[in-house]
């Protein structure tokens, strides 16, 4: 990849016997809005502060714009930006004067700091609100404050953890929103960490899928769920009318299709077909040939969602498997009892 | 060879920026943030009104006893009016330097205990955390922000003493009087200081405020109330009955004694301030007779007293340093995430 401006190579953190971050390589270009995504302790906050230098990697490093985040860590928060998952301010002071403090502490002249406060409170919206103390804001008009103190600094990257936690579902689109066009006027690149879907969905270019301290996967979409889904990446529900059932003669004739790999029952009187390409046209018509009463017919597109689910599926057998082998052991062991 | 360019480059951009004469640095803006904090803040209030009643109280005793205290030419420091102002009791109310050596640990333990684990529970800490800055810094500001608080409070208060007395006596002050005021007021401030950096170090080693605040309150009370008496019963326990010593051993047994006190923090300041406030204290041990024979009773110069305390001066700023290093060795160390 060219010119990468994260850059993590064999990154590991472990806590005690946890190992929190194992081996984890990622690269994120100049200008791009990827997203890490993973369930609730997959590592995302420790591989982030391990980015700022803030916690020590076992091994491994993490290079931000050309710096090694733990050995140089100043210079790489002078250019990153950061917001974490529970952002907390000054209560005693005003949603200005908390941004202020943070603007000298990066050393913008006493001269500029309380115009550019200002003109970053009216960006993120919280223009009205500026002489509120930080203590009577709401959990959406912190999460914008946080984005004020990380903007001010006129960073080159953000970071952001969980951002939309504990928004509400507009208060989320307000804000992904905010992001995706700071993120376009002022070519930012963004990293941030979520565990919903459906967020980094709308506005990431790429994401990272994390579970367990691994990148399982990275990429767009697109790819991340042709990589997944590989042979049948579409898949088509059909439902039939209520009564009538799929005969394996019927099933026959229509795998014969080409294409057309799977099916599987899906729900009561309804099917899910797995093909190579998008043979929807085709697999109607045959259908009808074949004299089945169709009620309905529906394209099934891999989000998220999907693909989320595949890998946790993935994890789940492993540990079904485990299981199950325990309780073979714990069966013949007791059968050996019952024959003494 | 790009690295090197970025580096170079990182370089001339903060050099410009330390070369901007209206940006303060990093240190300086968190001390001036963390003064403000502590005179604003709702307990800062009630200590310096606790603070001053008791500095009020002591001076209006002492006032009232002032002419006494000079009119009695057996003492030879009765000239020293201002020194008196400080010292001089009638027993219903204890000098205002015995109330510093009881409500300093207090005062101290009141601005450090919550000074790292409120900001992480809050989650300042991490943002704090995430801008260029060194973070040693911000202990450094926590702690000298609290210690210029502390001395201006207790200088004011000296000041505002000096001048009372110069209004109502109209007495003229003595250069050396005023020098054992101001250096009353420097071992105040690092016995109060003490407390401070161990208050903060118990702030990065416990995450709630409450174990922080109990803790370093125990320790307060373990050395105001039962060090003494732990000492004293193991002093009947262990050693030999005095009846039966000769005057040497006596001699070297409080010593002993006395060194094993000194370990409490406020035996050392009393003695620092003893010897400062009154010029005729010239040893804080037992003398023998023949150490005794010759000298005449009279106060010693301020160089002199300065001789006498010092071992006790160094000792309170090690233990402060101690504190503070220990401070800094587990703040550096610290996972800072909430």
């Amino acid at each position: 990849m060219e010119n990468p401006i994260i850059e993590l190579n064999g990154l590991s953190k472990s806590y005690g016997s946890l190992k929190a971050v194992d081996n984890l390589n990622l690269s994120v270009r100049k200008g791009e809005i990827f997203g890490l995504l993973g369930p609730n302790g997959a590592g995302k906050s420790t591989t982030i502060l391990m980015m700022l230098g803030l916690t020590e990697p076992d091994s491994g490093k993490a290079v931000i714009a050309g710096h090694q985040a733990d050995k140089n860590p100043i210079a790489v928060k002078k250019i990153v930006g950061y917001m974490p998952d529970s952002v907390g301010f000054y209560d005693n002071l005003t949603a200005l004067e908390n941004l202020i403090y943070i603007g000298k502490l990066n050393g913008i002249p006493e001269s500029e700091i309380k115009q550019r406060a200002e003109e970053m409170l009216e960006d993120v919206g919280l223009g009205n609100d500026k002489h509120k103390k930080a203590s009577a804001y709401s959990r959406g008009m912190k999460q914008r404050l946080g984005l004020a103190d990380v903007l001010i600094k006129q960073p080159e990257i953000i970071i952001l953890d969980e951002p939309t936690l504990g928004l509400d579902p507009s208060g989320v689109k307000d804000f992904l929103s905010l992001i995706r066009q700071m993120s376009r006027q002022q070519g930012l690149t963004v990293l941030l960490s979520s565990h919903h879907l459906h967020q980094v969905q709308q506005v990431c270019d790429r994401v990272g899928i994390f579970v367990g301290g691994k990148l399982l996967a990275q990429g767009d979409i697109d790819s991340l769920s042709g990589n997944l889904f590989t042979g049948e990446p579409y898949a088509i529900n059909i439902s039939l009318k209520k009564g009538s059932v799929l005969s394996g003669e019927t099933k026959n004739v229509l795998l014969q299709l080409p294409s057309v790999k799977k099916i599987m029952p899906d729900e009561a009187d309804s099917y899910n077909f797995y093909c190579e390409e998008d043979v929807t046209p085709d697999l109607v018509r045959a259908c009808v040939q074949q004299g089945l009463d169709i009620t309905g017919v529906q394209k099934k597109v891999y989000g998220l969602d999907e693909i989320y689910q595949k890998y946790f599926e993935n994890n789940l057998k492993e540990n079904v498997q485990n299981e199950k082998s325990g309780g073979f052991f714990q069966k013949s062991f007791i059968k050996r009892n019952k024959k003494q | 060879m790009k690295n090197q360019a970025v580096s170079f480059k990182s370089l001339l951009s903060s050099g410009t920026r330390s070369n901007n004469p209206t940006a303060a640095s990093p240190f300086s803006v968190m001390f001036r943030k963390e003064v403000a904090g502590i005179v604003h803040s709702w307990r800062f209030i009630v200590l310096i009104i606790l603070i001053g009643l008791t500095f009020f109280g002591s001076m209006y005793v002492s006032l009232s006893n002032i002419s006494k205290a000079m009119g009695n030419r057996q003492d030879p420091d009765h000239l020293f009016m201002y020194l008196k102002l400080l010292t001089t009791t009638d027993n219903t109310l204890p000098a205002f330097h015995v109330f510093i050596s009881f409500l300093g640990p207090l005062l101290g333990i009141s601005l450090g205990f919550d000074a790292i684990n409120s900001e992480q529970n809050s989650g300042t800490l991490i943002r704090l955390m995430a801008q260029p800055i060194y973070r040693d810094n911000v202990l450094l500001a926590k702690f000298s922000a609290s210690l210029f608080v502390i001395f201006s409070l207790l200088l004011s208060l000296s000041l505002l003493m000096i001048g009372g007395g110069l209004i109502i006596t109209g007495v003229r002050m003595e250069p050396s009087e005023f020098l054992r005021i101001i250096g009353f007021v420097i071992v105040s401030t690092i016995y109060v200081g003490f407390w401070i950096s161990l208050s903060i170090l118990f702030s990065i080693k416990f995450k709630q405020a409450a174990a922080s605040a109990l803790t370093a309150i125990g320790i307060w009370m373990f050395f105001t109330i039962f060090y003494q008496l732990i000492i004293n019963l193991v002093v009947k326990a262990f050693l030999p009955d005095p009846a039966l010593l000769s005057q040497d051993e006596i001699l070297s047994y409080n010593h002993l004694i006395l060194t094993f006190l000194r370990f409490s923090p406020s035996q050392i300041y009393s003695d620092a301030v003893i010897t400062l406030l009154m010029p005729s204290v010239r040893s804080l041990g037992p003398l023998t007779m023949e150490q005794m024979s010759g000298a005449i009773p009279a106060p010693l110069s301020l160089r002199d007293s300065l001789m006498v305390v010092w071992p006790q001066v160094t000792g309170l700023i090690a233990a402060t340093l101690l504190c503070f290093a220990l401070s800094y060795y587990l703040f550096m160390r610290k996972e800072i995430r909430t």
